[in-house]
């Protein structure tokens, strides 16, 4: 939701006030979209607690908190890019974002091989309701991952480009907030897919 | 400018001045996007009106006459989706509200300009989605509901990826208007200065906001269902058709009112203009907006009372449903008390808004018939019901954008519409309503079941009758689109403020100019002060 078009003479502060309060509504938005699969989840894990205690070993919990390491780090680099923009320092703020942009990469990467074990040993979404439940969530939140990267690339060029500055770091500091959530999203799912026995 | 509330003057020129494709499929404009939205959802909204008429016309025999059975559950279904999804969601918010909530608080442009563009193209991309459906059509019924839409042939995949984009571009707008109002109001537009259309816009964006990404992800795990086989609404591998109901109707109970709630923000600015007297009531009509909205997120259960859900949760849902009456009632006494003494003028846009409230009376109040649990029984799934909604929606949602196209026409277009025909259009329009509509109360109460091909040979005169009322009401629509492109090629050019009307959209001229505003207004009185010396009474 970056938008720092200014044709209509609107101050910095207005156009700054309104892109928060944009993805404040936005990831309101978002906490709908992943409400709907977390209402599934309870509607089925208190119907069937069996089948989920008997298939959440199933996972790799290993790569599931390394996952998890990688992602809150990932959120650090993110908030110190920000801080660094603000502080004007513009080669510290593009190695942050470029580090957050990896860690994103990697999550991806490890979630790749964490899917590839699973169908290699007959686990499809079909299997049963859990994983059903586990491979929209993570699904879901992969998604939003790869999003996350396409807009913090945008975001790199920008930054890049000499577009931001002490008095102006908007765009950076939304996608940050988008960021955060992405992270948060999976602090619920690590727990409720890996760790619910 | 004697009359308004702010003053106001301007130099630019009109927003309809330049020309070419590009220039509207590029613009940033929210006049001209508003046009776009409203072009697009009213062509579907005579396409969705053509498929109705072929619904009337078919059931003027019983069985497979004039159409086969298939034939005509895909025509159902796409007269259902095509109105709702692709005419009421959209049609006022996204049109009505795109060219008027800036003017109206007096800011240039909407607060993200260009996803307000994006989010248009996301919902043509998403209605052309839908409409590559059609080589494979759905016989489903609007309601999609599974099993059956994860197992029949028709292209329930697609059309459920071309409804999440529709419902992508409808969460955009709702995020763009809800900054808008919180951040580019005019210096002094406090909130108790705020229009009541901007009051009841603000409700429905918080709707879609807040409801749009429960279908978005229904949507979402329907098409996984069929494509990836996941088991949440299948039985078989303890997933719970059920579910798919709660979500549905999660979205689209409170959708009902993303529909409604515009259109009596429309109402609550026409009456007082009409009836010169100063709106009755604000903060009940405003605060009742939003307690529509809230009310309207706990009740979707009263569309399940005979699906299996347990009774308690059916007796719940009918009691909190009885709640969402009582601001509608609110409104509607505003409405009558501003109008009691007033001095009423029955010019068109008050005609259509005086026919809003009597068809929403109507559709209201046979509301807690279905609503209440034990009647619901007896007319859950039968005409009764698609006449309450009927009148609800068609009497009330496009009978207020019926009366909002008569009121801002002048303003979008700068062109006058001919009162004569406006009122001719107006009584076909009356009366092929009730005649089609009402009649299907009388059908309900004889038990004939809604989306049935076959009915036993004494409905027939009913049918007949109703179908002979699609005819006169379809007649009414086609005079009122003649009207409106009389008036786009000859009609009179149409002054700044034709009606009088204190709001600031009517302070600067028509067609209004791209920048809106040469000097953003300093507001210094709410917009209701008719009958009384200007200045004289704040909220």
């Amino acid at each position: 939701m970056p938008d720092e078009h200014l044709q209509h003479g609107e101050s910095p502060e207005t156009v700054f006030a309104a892109a928060k309060l944009g993805l404040w509504t936005f990831l309101a938005t978002e906490i709908l979209l992943f409400g709907g699969l977390f209402t599934a989840y309870i509607v089925f894990r208190l119907r069937y607690p069996d089948l989920f205690h008997a298939q959440y070993q199933n996972l790799n919990r290993t790569l599931g908190l390394v996952n998890t390491l990688i992602l809150i780090t990932s959120s650090l680099t993110m908030a110190l890019g920000i801080a660094a923009i603000r502080r004007g320092r513009q080669w510290m703020s593009r190695v942050c974002i470029t580090l957050t942009i990896l860690f994103a990469l990697g999550f991806l990467g490890v979630k790749y091989v964490e899917w590839t074990e699973d169908f290699s040993r007959g686990l499809f979404p079909g299997t049963n309701m859990f994983f059903s439940l586990y491979f929209m969530m993570t699904g879901l939140h992969g998604l939003h991952v790869f999003a996350g990267i396409s807009v913090l690339i945008v975001i790199l060029v920008m930054s890049c480009q000499g577009r931001f500055s002490e008095q102006y770091a908007t765009p950076v500091e939304i996608t940050g907030l988008y960021w955060h959530f992405v992270d948060l999203v999976w602090i619920y799912l690590f727990p409720l897919l890996y760790l619910v026995g | 400018m004697s009359e308004g509330i702010a003053n106001i003057t301007t130099t630019d020129r009109g927003y309809l001045t330049e020309k070419g494709f590009w220039s509207w499929a590029y613009t940033l404009d929210h006049k001209r996007i508003g046009v776009m939205y409203l072009c697009t959802t009213l062509l579907f909204f005579l396409v969705g009106g053509v498929l109705g008429l072929l619904i009337r016309l078919k059931l003027m025999y019983p069985g497979e006459q004039l159409l086969s059975n298939h034939a005509y559950n895909v025509i159902f279904t796409l007269h259902g989706a095509m109105m709702i999804f692709l005419f009421i969601i959209p049609g006022i918010p996204a049109g009505l509200g795109n060219f008027f909530i800036p003017l109206l608080i007096g800011a240039r442009d909407v607060a993200f300009p260009r996803l307000n563009i994006l989010s248009y193209w996301i919902f043509v991309g998403g209605i052309l989605v839908v409409l590559g459906t059609l080589v494979s059509p759905m016989d489903t019924g609007w309601t999609f509901y599974t099993p059956y839409s994860a197992k029949t042939g028709a292209a329930v995949t697609a059309l459920s990826l071309g409804l999440f984009l529709i419902g992508m571009a409808s969460i955009l707008t709702g995020l763009n208007f809800i900054v808008t109002i919180h951040k580019l109001r005019a210096p002094g537009m406090s909130w108790n200065r705020l229009p009541l259309f901007i009051w009841g816009m603000y409700a429905t964006s918080i709707i879609n906001v807040l409801a749009t990404p429960v279908i978005g992800i229904t949507f979402l795990l329907l098409a996984a269902e069929r494509l990836f086989g996941v088991a949440f609404f299948d039985p078989a591998k303890g997933g719970d058709p059920l579910l798919f109901q709660h979500f549905f109707w999660f979205y689209s109970h409170p959708v009902v009112y993303v529909m409604i709630l515009p259109a009596m923000g429309i109402i609550s600015e026409i009456i007082p203009v009409f009836s010169r007297k100063p709106i009755f009531g604000y903060w009940a009509i405003a605060y009742s907006s939003l307690a529509i909205a809230f009310i309207g997120f706990l009740v979707w259960g009263h569309h399940m009372f005979v699906s299996g859900m347990s009774t308690v949760a059916g007796v719940i849902f009918s009691f909190l449903t009885f709640f969402v009456a009582i601001p509608t009632g609110v409104k509607v006494f505003n409405w009558i008390a501003t109008m009691y003494r007033g001095s009423i003028s029955l010019d068109s846009p008050m005609l259509y808004a005086l026919t809003f409230i009597f068809l929403f009376i109507i559709g209201g109040l046979t509301g807690p018939f279905l609503g209440a649990l034990a009647t619901d029984v007896r007319l859950h799934d039968t005409y009764f019901l698609v006449a309450h909604f009927h009148y609800t929606m068609m009497g009330g949602t496009v009978m207020g954008l019926f009366a909002g196209l008569h009121y801002w026409f002048p303003k979008m277009t700068g062109k006058m519409l001919s009162e004569k025909l406006a009122k001719i259009a107006w009584a076909f329009i009356f009366i092929g309503f009730n005649v089609t509509f009402f009649t299907m109360f009388i059908l309900g109460m004889k038990g004939m079941p809604r989306r049935w091909a076959e009915y036993p040979p004494q409905l027939q005169s009913l049918h007949i009758v109703s179908t002979v009322g699609s005819w006169i009401l379809a007649a009414g629509v086609a005079i009122m689109f003649i009207n409106f492109i009389r008036a786009l090629r000859v009609g009179e050019p149409a002054p700044a403020n034709p009606w009088r009307a204190l709001t600031l959209e009517w302070q600067i001229p028509s067609p209004p100019h791209t920048e809106n505003f040469e000097e953003i207004p300093v507001i210094n009185d709410w917009p209701y002060s008719y009958g009384k010396k200007t200045g004289a009474k704040d909220a």
